[in-house]
Parts: C-alpha cells; structure tokens; sequence
C-alpha cells in the first residue's frame, strides 16, 4: 500500500433493502489534501462517511482509513480520525473547557497535554473568556468553530467534516476554512462535504456524487476545463441535473 | 478506567446541573413518600348506610344504632320504602342498604329466628365486600347480644358458639403503612434505576451526541458502565433518602438487617439498570422510550403485589409476575422490614435477581452496537 494514502475505497457499496445508498465508489485520499465531497442532499455522502468513519458497515467492496481496515479495524481506525456530524455534537450543557476535557479524556490524552492544549486552542479560537461557559449560550458560528477544534484536538491522522459550516455566516465560513487551511498544513488531512460550491473552490480535490455514485473526481480547475464551465457550481448543475433520486 | 473515570465525571456533572432531573429524583420520592401511604390506604371507613325500616319497632332501632355507632359506617338515610333506598344508590349517595321486614321484632320473638336483608352497590368491588362483610359482623354480634338478654340463667348453653380471637403477626396493629411505605420506595427506586436511565441514553442519540461517542475509541463496556453507575449511586440515594422518611415520618424500622435491603437494592438496580438499557436500545426518541416505560410500569405495578395480593391472582397472573422484577424487591422489603428475615433468608431472592441483571444486561450489551 502506497502510505501517501491516507484513505482508499474501492468498490465500496452500502445497501439499505432494496435502496442502494452508495453504489460501488472508489477513490483514494492523500496525506494532507483537504478532500470535497459533493453532491444533492440524499446522494450518499454522508453513509459513505459514516462508512469510512467506522459508524457504518459496508455492504460490499473493500476501503481502508489510515491503513485500517474498515471491517475488521474499525476501532483502530477511530483513534485515528476525527469526525464532525450534521448534527451539532458538543454537550450543551458542559462548559467550553469541560466538553474539550471529556472528548479529550476519551481518546486517552494525558492530563498535562489535555491542560497544556486547552489553553492554547481557547486563545487561539478568542474564547478565553468563554472557557467557563456553558456551550448552550455561544453563538453557532462559534460553536462550529469549537466542535472542530475539538474534533481535531486528539491529533487525528484524518478529520471527516459533514457540512461543517451550514447555516454559518459568510464571515464564520471564512473563518472556519482559515482553521481548516491550517489543520491540513499540519498534516491532518480534511474530509468536508459541503453545498458551498465556493468552499468548493478551496478543496484540493473534488469528487461529486449523483444517486450514490461517483460522477467526477479532480481538481477544481481541471473539473471546470472538463466541463467546460466558469464556476464550480456550473459543473455541479450540469452533474446534479442527471439526478433521478428525490430528496 | 481513565476513560471510564471520564465518562462518569461527564455524566455526574450534567445529572446535578439538570434542575428537573435533581427534582425528579430527590423532591419527588421525598413528597411522594410523604403522601402517598395517606392516600393508598386499604381500609374502609365512612360507609353509607341507606337503612329501610319497616318494622319501626324497638329492636330495630337498636340495631341501627349499633350499626351507626361504629366507625365504618354513616347513616345516609332512614326510609320506609326499598325504592327511595335504591335511588339513593342509583345516585350514588349510598354503598348498602339494609332493609328490616315489617315483622321483624315479632318474628325473632315468636319464631326465635328473622330475616334481614342487605343490598351492596358493587359498582366499587373493594367498599362493597368490606362494607358487606363489617355489617355481618356487627349483626351476628347484636344477635349474639340478643340471645344473651333472652337465656337469663342458662344452665347450658342451647348452641355451642365458636368464638375466634385472632392475632396479627409481624404487624400488630394491622397498619398498612408498614407495607405500603417500604413498596412505594420499591417502585421509585425502580424508576430512577430504569426509566431515568433509558431515558438519558435516549436523550444522547436524539441530539446526536452518542454517534460522536461512537466514533471514539470508546468501548462498548465502557459507554455502557459509565451509565449505568451513575444511576446505580442514584438509585442507592433514593433508597436511603425513602428510608430515613419512612423511619423519621412513619417510624418503620427494618425489623431484619439494613445490610441485607442494601445488597439486595444493589443487585436489584442492576437488573433494572439492565432493563432500562434494553429500552433505550430499541427506542429511538424520548417519546418512545417515556411510553414503553409507562406501560412497563403498570404491568409492575399491578402484578408486583404492592395493591394486591399475589396469593390470590390466578394462576397465569402468578406466573407473570415471577418475571417481574418488581415482585421480587416488594416481597424482600416485606420480609425484611416486617418479619425480620435475614441474608439467608432472602438468599432465593438475590439468586433470581442476579439472573435478572446478567439477562437484561446482556441481552442489553449484545444489542447495543456502536456502528450499523
């Protein structure tokens, strides 16, 4: 195995009954890209995540995360990734600083590093004066902001982003990308989906699903010259059209 | 364990910094104890009594008065017609009626022997039986007072006459609170142990948090265990809180060991812990599990043996309550706190209970998956 791969799937299906929710993907992601996964909503990115993820097992085909296997591996693989669901997942009614120690504590960080850390992400994120906070009473671009530092706080090899920033304003979008930029110089490698074809153009490789396959993988700008089109959205439109699958 | 220490630590804060959930589980059992055992009270006072006199003569006067001295009954009214008798009932103004035949005094002087007849509203089963049965009584004893003024000088008795003088073991003076008290606790420690729990578990999946834990290296024991600890100390609390009430508010104190209750409590937590696990592994909302708990409860309630006798259910409701826990821990509060048993004595019990906890639990564990 190439150890430039951080994550491969080959041929990787997940069947609900009859519903075939992701049919047959394969893809490799590299150390430090920051990976796009688009598509509709209801295309299958968020199973194929949640499959690779270790939430989800696979109907078919082989994949592996961080040189794990996602059968047999699954619980190596989630001391290697971090995750951050649709659904906001911080507890709410723990302060800043305890949600950042519980997580933390989990993955079995130590004390000193969980301290030392703690203090650093606070001041880096301007939510110092928060520490003591419920989560409930931030803001949600702030919030976001957290629930990624925190997915990222245990060094994770892999972090998986599902629409990390929706329903964010445009300055927090900003922001957050700014913080995505650098956790992929620090050699995490990033997983987003994402319906913001201008966070789109910010990927470094872009894979589009249609109704559970993959219609097109690349750069942005080599995707753009394929398709011939100006923007990202352009191609998306011109891919998401062919959809037969509903909402 | 530093992950489980991490787990408890999360769970403890959020339990004591969830006003409704501090009220749920130390106001309530606290009120409840205090007035409940009021209110479930199996005694029957202040029947009403509608009494048709036909007869208006002395001795029937006589029996009306004794029947009204006691406590249990109230004198609705005095008529001379069985109709206007009946539509009290109808109204529900009166339980019973007793109606005294026109030749009352004549016949039991003459013939030695009189009719007496007695109408029950059954509509409420428990007043009527008893109703029926404390007048009985009262007129067996005004028959035997009559025979008493008649035989002045008997040389023998004309009837041999079988008194019974009864004494109640275990609890003298027949106060129900002394089994009430102990099973209500039975049932609130039930429900903080299961349905506070399942419901919590519940609480994590609806906003999403448990799909974050499950993508941790959290294991499943682990997750599981840090759940279940905290409701375990819970429910030990709740047990102590109701027992010190029933000791300061009612003066019930456990005629057998604290010691045996408490190991007894401890594995019976476990089993209900197990039970409220299994709830929440197969429900996905809040709704859903408050709902199958509420219909576990009654089943518990009403086949545990806390209002009813279990001796006197038929025979397929008897088996069903073999499988209800609940059963289990009323029966061992009874026997401990009444009769005094021990340890040993209650050995069958703790026996059964711990196959209910490795059941429940396991079944609970085998069904619980971090991915799907």
């Amino acid at each position: 195995m190439n150890n430039d791969k951080v994550i491969t799937a080959d041929q990787l299906t997940k069947r609900f009954g009859d519903f075939t929710a992701v049919d047959a993907i394969s893809f490799d992601v590299h150390k430090g890209e920051i990976f796009g996964f688009l598509g509709a909503n209801g295309a299958g990115k968020t199973t194929a995540m949640r499959m690779l993820s270790g939430l989800s097992l696979p109907t078919s085909g082989k994949a592996t995360v961080a040189g794990f296997d996602v059968y047999r591996q699954n619980e190596k693989i989630k001391q290697n990734i971090g995750y951050m669901s649709q659904k906001f997942s911080l507890y709410e009614d723990l302060t800043v600083k305890e949600n950042i120690r519980f997580y933390a504590g989990i993955y079995g960080k130590s004390d000193k590093f969980i301290k030392e850390k703690t203090v650093f992400i606070l001041k880096h994120l301007h939510l110092e004066s928060e520490t003591n906070k419920l989560v409930r009473s931030l803001p949600l671009g702030w919030k976001q902001k957290l629930a990624f530092s925190v997915a990222i706080f245990h060094e994770p090899q892999i972090v998986f982003l599902d629409e990390p920033t929706g329903g964010v304003d445009p300055v927090t979008r900003r922001e957050f990308w700014n913080m995505i930029y650098e956790a992929a110089e620090s050699g995490i490698t990033v997983f987003v989906t994402t319906h913001y074809m201008d966070e789109a153009e910010y990927c470094s490789r872009i894979s589009i699903m249609v109704d559970g396959r993959i219609d097109a993988l690349d750069t942005p700008q080599q995707l753009k010259k394929t398709f011939n089109a100006a923007s990202m959205d352009e191609v998306f439109l011109k891919l998401a059209r062919k959809a037969t699958r509903g909402e | 364990m530093r992950t489980l220490r991490f787990l408890l630590q999360k769970e403890f804060r959020q339990i004591f910094r969830e006003p409704s959930i501090l009220r749920v589980i130390f106001v309530m059992p606290i009120i409840q104890l205090l007035v409940l055992p009021w209110a479930a009270d199996y005694e029957v006072k202040d029947i009403k009594l509608s009494v048709v006199d036909h007869d208006h003569s002395d001795y029937s006067r006589q029996l009306v008065s004794k029947i009204t001295a006691s406590a249990y009954f109230q004198l609705q009214d005095y008529t001379g017609s069985y109709q206007t008798a009946l539509h009290e009932v109808e109204k529900d103004k009166a339980d019973l009626i007793l109606e005294i035949p026109a030749s009352f005094e004549k016949q039991l002087i003459k013939e030695d022997k009189a009719t007496l007849f007695m109408a029950v509203n059954a509509i409420n089963g428990v007043k009527a039986n008893l109703g029926g049965a404390y007048l009985r009584n009262i007129v067996q004893d005004y028959n035997s007072q009559v025979r008493t003024e008649w035989i002045q000088f008997p040389r023998f008795s004309p009837e041999t006459n079988i008194e019974i003088t009864s004494s109640n073991w275990f609890n003298p003076l027949m106060n129900y609170k002394y089994f009430m008290v102990p099973g209500i606790l039975v049932i609130l420690v039930t429900m903080v142990g299961s349905f506070l729990a399942a419901l919590n578990i519940v609480k994590e999946k609806e906003i999403g948090t448990i799909e974050q834990i499950n993508v941790t290296p959290v294991k499943k024991y682990q997750f599981i265990l840090g759940k279940l600890i905290p409701f375990w100390v819970l429910g030990l609390i709740v047990l102590s809180i109701g027992m010190l009430i029933a000791r300061v508010a009612y003066g019930i104190v456990p005629a057998g060991s604290l010691f045996a209750i408490y190991v007894f409590a401890a594995i019976y937590l476990l089993a209900v812990l197990g039970l409220g696990l299994l709830v929440s592994t197969f429900t996905g909302t809040q709704q859903q599990a408050m709902l199958i708990s509420f219909f576990m409860m009654m089943v518990f309630i009403l086949l545990g043996g806390l209002y009813t006798s279990i001796d006197s259910m038929p025979q397929w409701a008897q088996l069903i309550t073999k499988i209800n826990p609940v059963s289990y821990f009323i029966d061992v509060m009874r026997m401990v706190v009444l009769k005094g048993s021990s340890l040993g004595d209650i050995r069958n019990h703790l026996l059964i209970m711990f196959g209910f906890a490795v059941f429940f639990n396991g079944w609970a564990v085998i069904s619980y998956h971090k991915r799907n």
